[in-house]
């Protein structure tokens, strides 16, 4: 215990507690025993470390304190600004390129954004499952479509549609009856049209009125006034975590057509351990994004939004409760009442389906 | 009051770790820092690291005895805000952004090095913190962060008297130095 003894000796005096005899007699030690002056300066310098670290702590905090106190005062606005959105674009135009080159059905038009961006190295490892090349791939069919039909004479009226030539495509699910739907905020950055359209194919315009870059999901309202509104949403939304192993499935809009897809919840982080989401084990593809992600009795738990690039099956999916937390920023803004009560309980599966496949939208855009 | 007299006392104040000075310093020129921020897209979650990182660099300067304020706190703010946000940048591989010349800047470099020397000892403390374990870790932090008294802590912890919780207390701090040093030698 001489050891302590020394050490408690060490503190006072730096802390000036000792009597000018003890100062002297600690001091005469040092001089006399080199082994106690080194103990003495390495326990001074570490007492030092210590000191500064506390200081830092104490620092830090009084930082925080002025930072609420200041966004309380409006001082400081925690602006929604167009910096997210600049940022997300810059961030997931190399991470989509890259993703698109690693699909397999790109390979025909190898184009030049391909090229460019396939040259490079990229560390990204995560994908946001956002389709972004099915437009060209639609350039492509419609070439043929076309070519198909001059050699055909006479040529046959092609059904013009009145639609927006959309460049990407994703997937949002309604969680209000009147017409509010989830979906990524990485879908639909940038977009100036936003269109959804059901699985009967009908379309309507509409526009966001919640995004956000951090937990990547944002809200549209659907502004058509052709859109009738629901009765009855089937599933809810959950607010409490989802438990892992759980049972889960999505639909989603990797093609024109609704498809479906099951697999389980494999933990409760997402990508690099992020608690705001889950990884999931299932398989999806650029198109799935914004999907819902619901288990057996009819709960959304979470928002389908990125893959790793690398690996099958591991998608990650931001947490249901996020929406919650959306909801309460926009409170003022807009009236959501989310469906508190799902309907599907128990069913069979081609029965949920059935049920919910009427609320999942393609989100495209451009 | 010259603007150079009220800045080393807000800069005294800051060392001395007052709420009013921080206060002051913030409402000033955080929004400066915050355009800066997400007009080369960042969040104002970075705005808001990044300049209270830059806040930190200024009350080490203010906190040292060397120290010599040789130019207006905004610019030193802005000179080290902009230096800190160019290297996230180019640590993140984000694209490369265009940062307008032109505003007053002074040169930092220095400085950040030192800092971020700093950073790294103190995060080995926190990390050594973080592995000696509880009660250790409380009784440290009750006595040497939050500074209070061996009676009060022998309360609260539950030990019979205060010498008790003395002996426990340098236990604590032997381990604890004990792991810090092992990593800090390791890092030379």
């Amino acid at each position: 215990m001489d050891d302590i003894l020394l050490l408690d000796a060490i503190e006072r005096y730096k802390n000036g507690e000792m009597t000018p005899q003890e100062k002297i007699f600690l001091e005469e030690l040092r001089k006399n025993n080199p082994d106690i002056d080194q103990l003495a300066v390495e326990h001074l310098f570490f007492l030092q470390q210590l000191q500064n670290t506390a200081d830092r702590k104490a620092y830090r905090q009084s930082l925080n304190e002025v930072e609420e106190k200041l966004i309380n005062e409006g001082v400081i606005a925690k602006s929604k600004s167009s910096g997210k959105l600049i940022y997300l674009w810059n961030r997931y135009r190399r991470t989509i390129a890259v993703a698109a080159s690693i699909a397999g059905i790109v390979s025909i038009f190898t184009a030049g954004m391909f090229t460019a961006y396939n040259s490079k190295k990229s560390e990204q490892v995560i994908t946001p499952l956002v389709d972004i090349k099915f437009k060209e791939v639609d350039a492509k069919l419609k070439k043929i479509e076309t070519k198909l039909n001059q050699a055909a004479i006479p040529a046959p009226a092609i059904p013009v549609k009145p639609k927006i030539e959309a460049n990407f495509r994703a997937t949002g699910f309604l969680i209000d009856i009147s017409g509010y739907i989830v979906t990524n905020a990485h879908v639909i950055n940038k977009a100036k049209n936003l269109i959804v359209e059901n699985k009967e194919g009908e379309q309507f315009f509409a526009r966001a009125v919640y995004v956000s870059g951090s937990t990547d999901l944002a809200i549209l309202k659907i502004s058509d006034t052709s859109f009738k509104k629901f009765n009855l949403l089937p599933y809810s939304i959950k607010r409490s975590s989802a438990e892992l192993g759980e049972q889960i499935f999505t639909l989603g809009y990797p093609r024109d057509e609704v498809v479906y897809g099951e697999g389980y919840l494999s933990a409760k982080s997402g990508y690099a351990g992020d608690t705001s989401s889950y990884q999931i084990s299932i398989s999806v593809n650029p198109g799935n994004s914004g999907g819902p992600v619901i288990n057996k009795n009819g709960e959304v738990i979470g928002i389908i939004s990125s893959k790793e690039t690398n690996a099958e099956g591991v998608v990650f999916a931001i947490k249901s409760k996020n929406i919650y937390k959306a909801l309460e920023e926009i409170k003022g803004e807009e009236a959501i009442k989310l469906p508190s009560k799902g309907t599907i309980k128990g069913l069979d599966r081609v029965q949920q389906i059935k049920k919910i496949e009427d609320c999942v939208f393609m989100v495209k855009g451009n | 009051m010259s603007i150079h007299n009220k800045e080393q006392l807000l800069l005294k104040g800051l060392a001395a770790n007052e709420a009013t000075a921080i206060e002051t310093i913030y409402r000033e020129n955080f929004a400066v820092i915050q355009s800066f921020i997400l007009k080369n897209n960042g969040f104002y979650e970075d705005a808001r690291d990044i300049f209270q990182e830059a806040m930190i660099v200024l009350y080490e300067k203010a906190a040292s005895e060397s120290f010599e304020l040789t130019c207006q706190i905004k610019t030193y703010l802005y000179s080290v805000c902009r230096r800190l946000w160019l290297k996230k940048l180019q640590q993140a591989q984000r694209y490369n952004p265009a940062i307008e010349v032109g505003d007053e800047i002074i040169p930092v470099e220095e400085e950040l090095e030192m800092h971020e020397k700093k950073n790294e000892e103190l995060i080995l403390m926190e990390q050594a913190m973080d592995k000696i374990g509880e009660p250790c870790k409380s009784l440290l932090e009750a006595y040497y962060f939050e500074k209070k008294s061996m009676p009060e802590i022998a309360d609260h912890f539950g030990y019979t008297n205060a010498d008790n919780a003395k002996t426990q207390k340098y236990k604590c701090l032997v381990r604890l130095k004990k792991i810090f040093f092992a990593q800090y030698k390791n890092g030379d």
